[in-house]
């Protein structure tokens, strides 16, 4: 009996195990990068609006057909224009928005090693 | 000379800096669906308001032009575009597809009552869930498409008299 009571037990966490790696994709990041387009300011995460209810049920749905996360980007993306994620797509108009950051560091970099240089020369 | 690239480094960034900026600030952030003007509408299955079937792409095949409008019993300005609606539903080369969103069907059938039925098909999305497929954020908000199911123009907020003069001309060219 014991021992059927403990197959049992295991059977159920192994399927648990399973069906957290189906639903792997997580909603509250995704929902937390998508804009609520009708409130200010608010993601779809903080959102109690229509809109972000129903936003929120079509990505849950969409997690559950196993789409991935780009996927849902994607869709969402071609249903309501790029300004309904947070974190733009890198593509031909929004690269100088990527590299801005690594520009800027490799600028500095370069200023502060022309600065020491200078300073070492004196 | 390290001085002068020195120089010519930082005031290159802030030239930089103000030109990103300049563009960002002129840049118009309000969301509008002016990019989704020429895309094609993808496949669908509505359920039908009655009967026990569903309204798909198919069926719009057959109209010149199609006027999809979600609409809702519990939303203000839906009654105010009513009127327009009831007048588009007499021109010839369009037909009217209705999606009941978010509401109680009873609401739903006693708002029809009331102000008349403009539509030549009615459909239910109880959960708004289809309302994203037709990049959708608030209603009353109306899609004319053609033939094909490109969209020609969307409508955000009520039909309006100027949006009925719109569509009679294009459905009566």
């Amino acid at each position: 009996m014991m021992r059927i009571k403990i197959i049992i037990f295991f059977t159920i966490l192994n399927l648990n195990i399973v069906n957290a790696e189906i639903f792997s994709v997580d909603a509250n990041e995704i929902f937390k990068n998508l804009r609520c387009l009708i409130c200010q300011g608010q993601s779809v995460a903080d959102s109690n609006s229509e809109f972000a209810k129903t936003i929120k049920l079509v990505v849950r749905d969409q997690i559950k057909d196993g789409k991935s996360e780009k996927e849902i980007y994607d869709f969402l993306i071609e249903k309501y224009g790029e300004w309904i994620v947070y974190k733009p797509p890198f593509n031909r108009v929004n690269f100088v928005l990527w590299l801005f950051p690594y520009l800027v560091f490799v600028t500095g970099g370069v200023i502060i090693f022309l600065l020491f240089k200078k300073e070492n020369n004196h | 000379m390290q001085k002068k690239i020195i120089k010519l480094f930082i005031l290159s960034f802030i030239l930089f800096i103000i030109g990103v900026l300049f563009i960002s600030l002129n840049k118009n952030s309000i969301y509008d669906t002016k990019g989704l003007v020429g895309k094609k509408i993808t496949k669908f299955g509505l359920d039908h308001f009655s009967e026990n079937k569903m309204i798909t792409a198919e069926d719009l095949n057959k109209n010149n032009f199609t006027l999809i409008n979600f609409w809702a019993s519990w939303c203000g300005p839906c009654r105010d575009e009513h009127s327009f609606l009831l007048k588009l539903n007499k021109e010839k080369n369009i037909q009217l597809l209705g999606i009941n969103f978010k509401d109680k069907k009873n609401n739903a059938l006693e708002f029809l009552n009331d102000l008349g039925n403009p539509y030549d098909h009615l459909a239910r999305d109880e959960l708004g869930k289809h309302s994203v497929n037709f990049g959708i954020y608030g209603i009353p908000e109306s899609i004319l498409v053609n033939r094909d199911l490109i969209i020609i123009k969307k409508f955000i907020g009520p039909i309006s008299r100027n949006d009925y003069d719109y569509i009679k001309n294009i459905v009566r060219e």
